[in-house]
């Protein structure tokens, strides 16, 4: 009976928690949305200066078709360089895996792309290649280091008594990897995936900024650029907001998978018992 | 002390030297012969080698002097079973798919495997707990998930490194009872690790005491006392004297006699 009582009880304490961390950022934004409007205002700001939170999202509603439709292009060049990015890092992390030689060999210039800014590498991908293709090589060169950096530290760091028990038992390598290394790997390629999502949408918007200056381009970040120009800041604002949640879908749902996967064993995923 | 053995030798290791690569030498000059259907025990002082000799007569590491020989035609390489001194579980997999690893990795699949792993899971009475993971097990039920995993290929060569050093008094007995009766039941050959002079006693039918590092055969003595042993052993005047003698020639091999 009493037990019941307790369990009911944390039951609540554990809802109340929940509650608190969806509350609490909610409030978070509702406070700076309504500083913002008193600034504007009070201050009486021009719009084409700092327009105010219902110009913006009246922006949103009224350029809705145009701002949809630029978010699609800029979402479908992330997705794509994240995948590329994805089957491109956890591949050669596994070729290096088997092979040290290859990882000598190559890894160098992972680092020497991982390191070089994004913003200096966009404008000559931009002379050599097609629009679209110069601005999804960008979306995947940004992300597809965090990938390669994280399923390499995760490969090798298997328990070394797990590898001689998989010797003892004459695992074959194939063996070795699907059955020990990549799942042993698993939290830490799952960690690179998150920060890629992330990086991958930054990686887009850099190169259709630096595509937007020379032309043509239908993505949201040269809506931004555009509206720039044209002075239309209430666009810029919304196609930014509109930019920001996207990048926050991508990071939860991100973060979700991870969980779903991690849930049964992964320290990272399962509530410390108390 | 002279006794006399039964039992072929199964594997000798001859004259084997273990230096690792930052200059400890662990094993120097081990001489050792494990015999068919032996229980034996390597007694010695924390950091004399014991792991090391086990995982050298497993193949998992090169001696570095000396050679270790399997009795011909034995083809037991394969017959291995060894229970690390950690539990060494996948964490991401159930109970269950632990146990299953070394038929998995055969090839076989898991329709064929599921009544031995089911088998092995009852020895060391698990069987409730199939499903969990190893993070929602205690200790000792991870050694013993450990010692399933070990016997689940029924290997002819079981190679056990302190599998209950970190299990309290009551568990350990028990385990120390259901691992004779194991022995009994299935006539094989076992290496048991261990610094308990109390466990080594118990359990054996013969006793290695190791050097200090590095390690080498201190001495060896036989443990006849064939009737069951059971609670009424532990208090036997028989089981004492045994200890007092493994006692002092472990108290010899550590050079404080
Ligand atoms: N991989 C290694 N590299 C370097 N030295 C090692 C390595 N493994 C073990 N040693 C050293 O070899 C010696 C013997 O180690 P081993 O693990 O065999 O001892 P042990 O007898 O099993 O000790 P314990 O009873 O504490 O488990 C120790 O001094 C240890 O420091
Ligand atoms: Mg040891």
């Amino acid at each position: 009976m009493t037990d019941e009582i307790h369990a009911s009880g944390a039951n609540q304490a554990e809802q109340h928690e929940r509650l608190r961390r969806i509350l609490l950022p909610v409030a978070v934004l509702v406070l700076g949305v309504v500083l913002w409007d008193l600034v504007v205002r009070i201050n009486a700001i021009p719009p084409f200066v700092l327009p105010g939170p219902g110009l913006v999202f009246g922006t949103l509603i009224a350029d809705w078709g145009i701002l949809w439709a630029s978010l699609l292009v800029t979402l479908e060049t992330t997705v794509a360089g994240f995948l590329l990015a994805v089957a491109g890092g956890i591949g050669l992390a596994v070729l290096f895996n088997q092979s040290r030689a290859l990882e000598h060999a190559l890894y160098p210039y992972a680092v020497i792309l991982q390191v070089t800014p994004v913003v200096a590498i966009a404008p000559l991908l931009l002379i050599y290649l097609p629009q679209q293709a110069a601005v999804l090589a960008c979306a995947w060169i940004v992300a597809f280091f965090p990938v390669l950096a994280n399923t390499t530290l995760g490969l090798n760091s298997v328990d070394h008594n797990l590898v001689a028990l998989f010797e003892l038992y004459g695992a074959k390598r194939r063996q070795v990897l699907w059955y020990l290394k990549l799942p042993a790997a698993l939290p830490q390629i799952l960690g690179g995936l998150r920060i890629a999502g992330g990086l991958s949408l930054i990686g887009a918007v850099v190169a259709e900024i630096a595509a937007g200056s020379a032309g043509a381009g239908s993505g949201l970040a040269y809506r931004i650029a555009e509206s720039g120009y044209r002075l239309n800041i209430p666009r810029m604002f919304a196609a930014l907001i509109l930019l920001s949640v996207a990048g926050i879908i991508i990071y939860f749902a991100l973060a979700l998978m991870s969980h779903l996967m991690l849930r049964h064993w992964h320290e990272s995923a399962v509530r410390r018992e108390v | 002390m002279t006794a006399t053995f039964a039992g072929t030798p199964l594997v000798i290791i001859h004259s084997v030297g273990k230096t690792f690569a930052n200059g400890v030498v662990a094993l120097d000059n081990l001489d050792l012969d494990v015999r068919e259907g032996e229980f034996l025990s390597l007694l010695g002082p924390s950091g004399c080698g014991k792991s090391t000799a086990l995982r050298i007569i497993a193949g998992l590491s090169e001696p570095t002097a000396g050679r270790v020989e399997w009795r011909a035609g034995a083809g037991a390489r394969r017959q291995i079973g060894f229970v690390f001194q950690e539990p060494t579980l996948m964490p991401w997999a159930t109970v269950s798919d632990n146990v299953r690893l070394p038929l998995k990795l055969r090839g076989e699949s898991g329709a064929d495997s599921a009544p031995r792993v089911q088998e092995a899971l009852d020895r060391v009475g698990l069987a409730a707990f199939a499903g969990a993971y190893p993070r929602e097990l205690s200790g000792g039920m991870k050694m013993r998930v450990s010692i399933a995993r070990a016997l689940v290929t029924q290997p002819t060569l079981l190679l056990m490194d302190e599998p209950f050093a970190a299990l309290d008094e009551i568990t350990r007995f028990r385990l120390n009872d259901d691992l004779l009766a194991l022995w009994r039941a299935l006539g094989k050959t076992i290496v048991f690790v261990t610094h308990s002079v109390f466990e080594s006693v118990f359990l054996s039918s013969r006793i290695v005491v190791m050097t200090r590092r590095p390690g080498r055969v201190f001495t060896e003595l036989a443990v006849d006392a064939p009737h069951l042993r059971d609670a009424r052993f532990r208090t036997s005047a028989e089981y004492a004297a045994l200890c007092r003698m493994a006692s002092e020639a472990l108290a010899g091999a550590m050079g404080d006699a």
